[in-house]
């Protein structure tokens, strides 16, 4: 196994929106605390060795578009962080975002809102690279044209506007805009989940392709439980904030260990079973404001006992290859005990 | 570079339909022509603009010549020739200057004022409204209640007190009016900026990463402008309209160098003496300015909406 | 078993500035009691003015030119405008993608669910409360009675979805037309939501179209599918016949698109080029250029071939299994 390229240590992400003035002197005068605190990432460890396509999947609020940017260093973690090659992604101390790595590259859900409307393709491809003087000025047409190729549009496209391309068009032209600074890490942000089926299929073959042609290292996010197992190597489940389960693509599907897992798998529909009974999840998912003490899928799962609803419980290693958060690989739910006494 | 793979490339069915920037012109022209009356305020416009900025040519009078001036030909009623040999089709004042020469002039004058003072309080509005929306936090905060103050605050009181302030002339105004009407960009500025700012296409810029100045003014800037062309009109016409104000209330300009609102304020003074050309005429063509700016201005935004795309 | 719902010919178009585009073309289906059936189609296939036009809310510069819209044996299209209102609401319903486009934010969600109950019948206030509860505890939403006491805005996604659907059943409608109505939603919400549909469908007696680009979730929860691509239904049938075998090479293409079904890694089998623009169709066959077995005939009207139970507009259909 290879050194991890991308190394994320115990890193946490919390968004606090601070009350207003009037609502600060209130406080104050009746000893409440009106700020509130949104826990977006807890305590999330990875690593991701170079090469490797690992997918990150979740549900709303589950923290994994927070993770992604603050990979690419949009965001800073509030506490532990993230290294490239042993290199810290993120700004500066005084949040100079001239300081981001150019290292690290990311491709956004809805290639609508992506792409500079005025802005022709050509220049939003080649801005990056002309200002960091990683291509030759004289270089430059030439390699938008290259670009453009490589991601499947023809090179004289270069100088039309974003509002004259499709969707999975402009997709490709944000691929080809983050692949022309060269990145070691894309992280691409449920950029394939606003394409219509068929031409999903297409920015899918296009990112497969460019993944061995560039032997490209990317963190894949998206909810879509099909195309993660499709293109990724190694998944990681998150559920409020938090990492629930991270194990190769095909072991995971296979035998899913946290039971947040097999419940997701559970209520996904798939083509070609014909008219299924879903085993939906009963009820809803928590509020990341206040998520639930102790794991934060007690609430909802089938298995949960006493020690569920009181320790948060900790990521233990399956197998060599395979890490899961649940109390019950990792010495039972505290219901044994119960149903004994 | 290595090689494309043929599935990979869309090249026949469906090249994205090239639209130049001339046929996006074309298209802008004739969802405007949608409106005979708008149509018909941009000839008044063009007509005023040739009349004002070429007085010189098509004045049958040189109205800041005195020399010219002949006190003879005082108070002459619209229609009358008098001892230049040709007829004063708006009358003269009291000091025999020919009435439609020196509404050219005023206007120019007028129409000068409008256009700098609203060029430059779209400059100071745009960089109070990017910098607010861009930076947040205190700077905004700073910024935008400073902006609201001044909103809460009718623009003819605060202009009056500035003029008071600062003594007449032409570029005394002018800042009296920047600083009575950049708040109105600067607030359009800065709502259309923080809509633009929470975009995916700015936070790929901020992430590339691109130095801030260049995201500012090469991607938030460029799509905060269309908003802005709207509110410059209306800005442009109620700043001559402001001027006028200034004037007829003898803050404003001297009348050896008249305004519309000069003229009329000077006139005003003959009303009552039944000489009703001295103030009516530069008063029509004041009213006639301003409505047009306006309605082209309205038809620009309807355009521009695009809730009315098609 | 009733005909719910039956279409005949629709055809809507919409002015744009290079002349009229039709959306939806000579659209031809029904719907019995008690079954679902999906209207599958990628952006711009027609598949959401369809269900529009069904409920007869298209605005200007759109227009219904053509064809019959049945509700149960009626013409929508033939009654006066506030015939047509009646019968929205109370005959065939609308259940949207984003539910707040239908729940007023200012407004209890019992009071405007009591206000829809007594748009169509004179009942007291009180009993249309409690017509709203019982509507709730069938869409399966517990606590009920203090969900009615909330605004829309402090329920969850999933939850006003549910009281759309609640909303949209007051009047036990024949029809109910719903619109990506599971798209904007998580993975298990929508699965509790496709459950709690199913068996609501079984236990009333509606019908439901329900419009959507999800494959995978028509095949697990309608009856029947109809496929739309370009304004047209280019093949429609039982959801598993479809399905296991479609016949036309779109719904082959899409089916094969879709990367849950094949070995991870591998090339997905891909649709080449792009959704065609309605203003600029090519004439036949719409599918044409992009298909694998179009021959010079394509070019001509492609005819309706195969039975009622699987039906396919194609000049050279695969072959039924």
């Amino acid at each position: 196994m290879t050194d991890p390229i991308l190394q994320i240590d115990a890193v946490s992400k919390r968004f606090t929106r601070s009350p207003g003035v009037l609502l600060k002197g209130l406080d104050r005068l009746t000893g409440r605390d009106s700020s509130q605190t949104v826990h977006a990432v807890t305590d999330v460890s990875l690593s991701v060795p170079r090469g490797e396509v690992l997918g990150i999947v979740g549900e709303s609020g589950c923290g994994k578009s927070t993770l992604g940017r603050i990979v690419s260093g949009i965001y800073t973690p509030s506490a532990g962080k993230v290294t490239l090659d042993g290199d810290p992604v993120a700004r500066d101390s005084r949040g100079n975002v001239d300081k981001l790595t150019t290292r690290v590259q990311m491709i956004h859900q809805d290639p609508f809102a992506s792409l500079n409307p005025r802005m022709k393709v050509g220049e939003i491809i080649a801005e990056g690279p002309r200002i960091h003087g990683l291509i030759p000025a004289k270089d430059v047409q030439s390699k938008v044209r290259a670009l453009l190729e490589q991601v499947g549009l023809e090179g004289a496209y270069a100088n039309r506007l974003p509002h004259q391309f499709s969707g999975g068009q402009r997709q490709r032209v944000a691929i080809a805009r983050a692949l022309a600074m060269q990145p070691e890490l894309l992280v691409l942000d449920e950029a394939v989940a606003s394409l219509d089926v068929s031409i999903q299929a297409q920015v899918l073959n296009l990112f497969m392709d460019l993944r061995k042609q560039l032997d490209l290292t990317a963190l894949f996010i998206s909810h879509d439980l099909s195309v993660v197992r499709h293109v990724c190597d190694r998944v990681a489940i998150m559920y409020l904030g938090r990492v629930v389960e991270t194990a190769p693509a095909n072991q995971l599907y296979e035998k899913p260990l946290h039971p947040y897992t097999s419940a997701l798998f559970g209520s996904v529909p798939t083509l070609g079973t014909g008219r299924a009974r879903f085993q939906p999840i009963k009820g809803e998912i928590p509020s990341p404001i206040n998520p639930p003490k102790g794991c934060a899928f007690h609430p909802r799962c089938p298995l949960a006992g006493p020690r569920c609803r009181v320790e948060v419980p900790r990521v233990v290693n399956a197998s060599s290859e395979r890490s899961v958060a649940c109390h019950i690989q990792d010495g039972g739910t505290g219901a044994e005990n119960e149903a004994a006494a | 570079m290595p090689e494309v793979t043929m599935e990979n490339t869309m090249v026949v069915p469906s090249a994205p339909p090239e639209e130049t920037r001339a046929e996006r012109l074309r298209n802008f022209w004739s969802d405007y022509c949608q409106s005979w009356v708008a149509v018909l305020a941009l000839a008044v416009i063009a007509v005023l603009l040739f009349v004002s900025f070429g007085a010189s040519l098509v004045s049958p009078q040189d109205p800041y010549d005195m020399a010219a001036l002949d006190w003879l030909d005082a108070f002459l009623r619209p229609g009358t020739e008098g001892s230049g040999g040709y007829v004063h089709i708006l009358g003269t004042d009291n000091a025999g200057r020919d009435m439609l020469s020196a509404i050219f002039y005023g206007l120019r004058t007028s129409l000068m004022i409008g256009l700098s003072a609203g060029a430059l309080a779209l400059l100071v509005g745009i960089s109070v409204g990017l910098t607010a929306a861009y930076f947040g936090g205190r700077v905004e905060g700073l910024l935008m209640r400073i902006v609201d103050l001044q909103l809460s605050m009718p623009a003819i009181l605060l202009a009056l007190v500035l003029v008071a302030m600062l003594g007449q002339g032409i570029s005394q105004i002018i800042l009296a009016l920047v600083v009575a009407q950049y708040a109105y960009f600067a607030r359009t500025t800065h709502g259309a900026a923080k809509v633009e700012r929470g975009k995916d296409y700015i936070e790929a810029a901020r992430s590339t990463p691109l130095p801030t100045r260049r995201v500012l003014f090469r991607h938030l800037l460029p799509n905060v402008l269309p908003p802005l062309i709207v509110v410059a009109t209306v800005q442009v016409a109620s700043a001559i309209a402001l001027e006028a104000t200034l004037s007829f209330l003898g803050v404003g300009l001297p009348l050896t160098e008249p305004s519309l609102g000069s003229l009329i304020s000077n006139g005003f003074k003959y009303i009552h003496s039944d000489r009703y050309w001295l103030s009516i005429y530069p008063g029509l063509a004041l009213m006639v300015t301003v409505v047009a700016i306006n309605l082209v201005g309205d038809q620009v935004r309807t355009v521009l909406d695009p809730r009315n795309s098609r | 078993m009733t005909v719910a719902l039956e279409v005949k010919g629709l055809t809507t178009q919409f002015g744009t500035r290079n002349g009229a585009v039709t959306a939806v073309n000579d659209v031809s289906f029904s719907v019995q009691s008690g079954r679902i059936m999906g209207l599958v189609g990628e952006s711009g296939s027609g598949k959401s003015v369809t269900g529009f036009s069904i409920m007869g809310l298209i605005d200007e510069p759109g227009r219904i030119t053509d064809g019959q819209v049945l509700v149960q044996g009626t013409n929508m299209r033939d009654l006066k405008p506030d015939a047509q209102r009646s019968m929205r609401g109370r005959n065939v319903a609308m259940v949207f993608q984003d539910p707040m486009m239908t729940l007023n934010p200012v407004l209890r969600v019992g009071d405007q669910m009591a206000m829809a109950v007594r748009v169509h019948e004179k009942v007291s206030k009180s009993a249309a409360w409690d017509r709203a509860r019982e509507a709730l505890e069938i869409v399966g939403i517990p606590a009920a009675g203090e969900r009615l006491q909330a605004y829309p805005h402090q329920l969850s996604g999933g939850m006003r979805q549910r009281v759309a659907i609640a909303t949209a059943l007051l009047h036990r409608p024949a029809v109910i037309i719903a619109d990506e109505p599971t798209t904007a939603l998580d993975v298990s919400i929508q699965g509790q939501i496709l459950a709690e549909v199913r068996r609501l469908v079984d236990e009333t007696g509606t019908a439901i179209v329900w419009v959507t680009h999800d494959l995978a979730v028509v095949s697990s929860l309608a009856d029947d599918i109809a496929v739309m691509y370009a304004g047209r239904i280019v093949e429609s049938g039982t959801a598993a016949e479809v399905i296991a075998s479609p016949r036309h090479p779109y719904t082959r293409g899409l089916i094969d698109s879709v990367p849950g079904l094949h070995e991870p890694g591998q090339k997905l089998p891909q649709i080449p080029g792009s959704t065609p623009q309605l203003a600029n169709l090519p004439s036949g066959c719409p599918f044409r250029p992009r298909c694998p077995r179009a021959t010079e005939i394509c070019a001509t009207q492609p005819p309706h071939s195969g039975t009622d139970a699987h039906s396919v507009l194609c000049h050279h259909p695969l072959e039924a299994s």
